[in-house]
């Protein structure tokens, strides 16, 4: 059963073209990984399924969640949507989170708002989901702030806040970048396993191969606003057919080369 | 009443961040005194602030119970400064108060309103920074004469702008944030995302910058009152006592030096608060990891 399905999806800003028909479909439970290099528009695509595009961003084509057209949609509609049947996990786990406000109410804000639980009942929720997502003494951990957290324990964080009320599509926009290698595993692991679980669709925005490789069997590469090609993962790094995905396995070859006698260290 | 008692908590945590720095404890210091002298002074000083007393006159510190001794007229210089402090008070609270208010709202108005309305609130701002203060307190007092309300009035109104054009970046900066666009891909609306994101984040940058508009109150009344364009000469303050003791500065020096110091003081417990606070109502900035 498709749940999102975007057709023509053009995005401008004045005269210039920075998301130039994009069409994909996700199906329900489905993974697909969108890879790019940064400026390709893949970011941006996450935000406009969102709706979460600045205003002065001119939008056309379409954009269907459960069969139901999203695009020219008003904000409260969309607020009703969003952190309820789609979710985003952010990049920079530390700035994504409100620093002025404890853990547990970021991971509980969403279901309040949503679920209509009360101040106490959101708090259990969210000490629960902490322990889900593997932070360490959740009970204590929902008091703190989120300078208090190491990277990694603020990221999932976002993750909490992300699957907090169960979402049917979790957009997540280079959720391990800002992370270091070993707490990347960790994190992807964690975002595989959720997944899994609770039969979510997942949309990984990434520009890394190795990140992607271990999340999601479908691929679309991205380049200047356009779909370049999409299929299989090992298709695409078999027999890449654009001149620009050679390009993104040959760098990236480059940069494993270059790492690896760092990590034989 | 679970969320008063909330409240009552996190009040006491910042009460205590502030104090527990020397700074800190100092400007609370001077607040509260300035805030005694100013209550106290309303039903009691040691002299009638006013009264003159020719056999009196010239007293030094502490000679027939004048603490601070007494001018020319035999006025008692201690009583005169506790009365002073009412209209210290009042400049630093009424401009404060204004600016608050006037800041956010122009501020708020700037940021959150279409386009064309946001860009004319900006051009205004700038065009009435443009504008000093002080020469808006004096034309002011040449319209409407010259006393304590002309005083509030001008310095309110002028550090209110200045308020608003902090506050303005301060409030773009803010709803630019990743936490914000986080907040709305989570669902909250805009009324949610000022109340839970936007406050709470300006309010350290507010409080210093009020903390700034009172001690800028307190030298401003002193200065426009010195100068004769603040409160009537029969009203005690500060400033008239610098203005009419300063001709006996070289007979007698500690005259100028009582309400000068006081001024200084105070000055400096406002901006020496507003940086505690600031520091205090940050978590980051508070000292203690995890309580």
């Amino acid at each position: 059963m498709t749940l999102l399905e975007t057709d023509d999806l053009t995005v401008r800003f004045g005269e210039k073209t920075v998301l130039d028909g994009i069409g994909f479909t996700l199906a329900a439970g489905e993974r697909l990984g969108l890879i790019g290099a940064s400026g390709s528009g893949k970011s941006l695509t996450a935000l406009a399924i969102l709706g979460l595009l600045p205003e002065e961003a001119q939008v056309r084509g379409s954009i269907r969640l459960d069969g139901v057209e999203l695009l020219g949609r008003g904000d409260r509609e969309l607020s009703r949507l969003r952190g309820n049947r789609m979710a985003m996990v952010f990049q920079e786990p530390l700035s994504a989170l409100n620093p002025l406000m404890r853990v547990g109410n970021q991971i509980g804000g969403p279901l309040r708002l949503h679920r209509g639980l009360s101040r106490k009942k959101a708090l259990a929720e969210a000490i629960s989901l902490a322990e889900q997502v593997g932070l360490p003494d959740p009970e204590n951990l929902v008091r703190a702030y989120p300078h208090q957290l190491s990277g990694g324990q603020r990221q999932r964080v976002g993750i909490a806040m992300a699957v907090a009320s169960r979402p049917a599509l979790l957009l997540a926009d280079e959720p391990t970048t800002a992370l270091d290698v070993t707490v990347q595993a960790e994190i992807l692991g964690l975002l595989d396993d959720l997944v899994t679980e609770q039969g979510t669709a997942l949309l990984f925005v990434t520009h890394d191969l190795a990140v992607l490789a271990q999340v999601v069997r479908r691929v679309l590469v991205m380049g200047e606003g356009r779909v370049l090609e999409s299929g299989s993962l090992e298709t695409i790094l078999r027999k890449p057919a654009h001149p620009y995905t050679r390009n993104l396995l040959e760098l990236a070859r480059a940069a494993s080369f270059h790492r690896a006698p760092e990590a034989a260290r | 009443m679970r969320r008063a008692a909330r409240r009552w908590r996190t009040l006491r945590t910042v009460a205590s961040a502030v104090v527990r720095r020397p700074t800190g404890a100092f400007g609370v210091a001077v607040a509260a005194v300035l805030v005694l002298a100013a209550v106290v002074s309303v039903w009691w000083t040691p002299f009638d602030p006013q009264a003159t007393d020719v056999r009196a006159a010239w007293l030094l510190p502490f000679q027939r119970g004048h603490l601070l001794g007494t001018d020319r007229v035999g006025h008692d210089q201690f009583s005169q400064l506790l009365a002073g402090s009412r209209e210290t008070l009042f400049a630093a609270t009424g401009s404060a108060s204004i600016a608050a208010v006037l800041g956010i709202a122009l501020g708020v108005t700037a940021v959150l309103s279409p386009r064309p309305v946001g860009a004319v609130v900006v051009q205004a701002i700038d065009l009435v920074i443009a504008f000093p203060g002080l020469l808006l307190a004096m034309v002011l007092a040449a319209v409407y004469g010259g006393s304590l309300a002309t005083v509030v009035a001008a310095v309110g109104i002028s550090a209110g702008v200045g308020v608003a054009r902090v506050s303005r970046a301060e409030i773009a900066r803010i709803l630019s944030q990743d936490y914000v666009l986080a907040a709305r891909a989570a669902g909250a609306s805009t009324g949610r995302i000022v109340r839970k994101h936007l406050l709470p984040n300006i309010a350290p940058t507010l409080i210093v910058q009020l903390s700034l508009v009172m001690a800028l109150a307190v030298l401003a009344e002193a200065t426009l009152t010195y100068l004769g364009y603040g409160s009537s000469p029969s009203t005690p303050s500060w400033g008239g006592l610098l203005h009419t003791q300063q001709d006996y500065i070289r007979v007698r020096p500690l005259l100028v030096i009582w309400p000068g110091l006081a001024v200084a003081l105070t000055v400096l417990g406002f901006n020496l608060l507003g940086d505690a606070l600031r520091d205090a109502t940050d978590p980051r900035l508070r000292s203690g990891v995890r309580s």
